[in-house]
């Protein structure tokens, strides 16, 4: 069962590298996004600083967004997802593997690429890490809640836009605690209850989530 | 890996109810051991369905699907594992290659086999030589052999649900798909299919339900 976890997180990873447009249109949208802000507002440092956390956390929901709906599609397709229904792994933990290597390809990039970023906010260095972190730890959270949606409008017309309607409300409480972080740790209070309350979003979603999905997907198969 | 049990599925009533229409009602069927069942009917008249509900990816709207006398939306993992369905879709990824699509079709559905058995089923099913081209560059044909050498694998899974094997295949392709299923069927195992091509395999026991279409 391991083993095919396994397997299954490389064949995705080992998919995103052989058609790597997909990855490179998430990120790239992400490092656009957020460079146009300070060029739109213009060269007011005190304003760009307090507005970084909050362009990077919208930015970073909405790049995760485009990519959602390419999470089940292809296996749809292709019939590869009902080969995972029928195989000897429970459907909860292929999803579970599935998210993960989602989030690797579209999530842990725009983690990384956050703090270069935020040097065009002239954001404090000290907020570097709380900013990271609470995009380490959100963006697994978006993927998760982005899992149901994209279960639940597999092989829909118009998907995407119901897609985005089904899972924005569910975004939001992570958006607001995730940008809120960084807010609180540059106003002295420090963003530890924020991180805290991410964390607790990311083990209860990743216990929930995929079995949740899981049970989708099966309704949206048949 | 278990050994090859007594395959025991049972169709109990099943009504099969695909938007406005009836596609069938109250078919009953038993498959054994060494048995072959093979689905007939024009298009459209729900064989593919009748595959679907058997292997519990579709639930029917009345009856009951069982194997061992347990119903297999129950059963579930316990079921899949021993079971080999292959739809008419091949499940094959356009980037990956005809090895490593059969390889990651083997891990998930729980077959143990090394790389040297796979390569020995893909050359089987006269993919030698193609193994390490992806499988964008296959033709139909080829495409469903990588499919279909998840049988010469799956020998050991008791149940083998086959929709449309023979499509697109050659004449000496569909020899060796017959063969491996008059194989699997002498070794004891059971298989369900679905074909417009009239096949000959040699088994003990050959039974053949027409849905009507309706």
């Amino acid at each position: 069962m391991i083993a095919a976890l396994r397997c299954l997180i490389f064949r995705d990873l080992l998919l995103a590298a052989r058609r790597n447009s997909d990855v490179l249109t998430v990120v790239l949208f992400f490092v656009i996004v957020v460079s146009l802000f300070p060029l739109g507002i213009g060269p007011d440092p005190k304003l760009l600083r307090t507005v970084a956390p909050g362009v990077l956390w919208v930015a970073a929901l909405l790049a995760s967004m485009l990519a959602l709906s390419r999470m089940f599609a292809a296996d749809h397709a292709d019939g590869t997802l009902e080969q995972m229904m029928l195989g000897a792994t429970p459907l909860g933990l292929v999803v579970a593997a599935k998210v993960f290597a989602h989030w690797l390809v579209s999530g842990l990039p725009l983690v990384l690429i956050s703090p270069v970023l935020a040097l065009q906010f002239d954001l404090p260095r000290e907020l570097f890490g709380v900013l990271v972190l609470s995009l380490a730890l959100g963006t697994p959270v978006l993927s998760l809640i982005g899992a149901i949606g994209a279960a639940l409008t597999l092989g829909l017309r118009g998907a995407g836009a119901l897609l985005s309607l089904l899972v924005l409300p569910l975004y939001v409480p992570v958006l607001v605690i995730g940008a809120g972080a960084a807010d609180a740790a540059a106003s002295g209070l420090g963003g530890n209850a924020q991180l805290l309350l991410l964390g607790a979003m990311l083990i209860f979603a990743g216990a929930f989530a995929p079995w949740a999905a899981a049970a989708a997907l099966r309704i949206s198969v048949e | 890996m278990q050994k090859i049990g007594t395959p025991s599925l049972e169709a109990d009533g099943l009504r099969c109810v695909r938007g406005e229409r009836t596609l069938f009602e109250g078919l009953s069927f038993a498959l054994k051991g060494g048995e072959l069942l093979r689905i007939g009917g024009p298009n459209g008249s729900g064989k593919t369905s009748l595959l679907r509900i058997a292997c519990g990816l579709l639930e029917p709207d009345r009856g009951e699907v069982r194997w061992g006398g347990e119903n297999v939306r129950r059963l579930k993992e316990e079921f899949w594992v021993r079971l080999l369905y292959i739809g008419h879709a091949n499940a094959l990824k356009d980037d990956l290659t005809a090895a490593e699509n059969l390889g990651i079709a083997c891990t998930l559905a729980g077959v143990v086999a090394d790389e040297r058995r796979r390569l020995a089923a893909l050359g089987q099913l006269g993919l030698a030589g193609r193994e390490n081209l992806p499988a964008r560059v296959l033709s139909q044909g080829q495409r469903r052999r990588v499919a279909l050498a998840r049988l010469v694998l799956g020998a050991e899974t008791p149940l083998w649900v086959l929709d449309e094997p023979f499509t697109a295949l050659d004449a000496a392709a569909v020899d060796c798909v017959q063969g491996l299923i008059g194989g699997h069927v002498s070794r004891g195992g059971g298989v369900l299919y679905t074909t417009h091509y009239e096949a000959s395999i040699g088994a003990a026991v050959s039974r053949r339900i027409d849905l009507a279409g309706g």
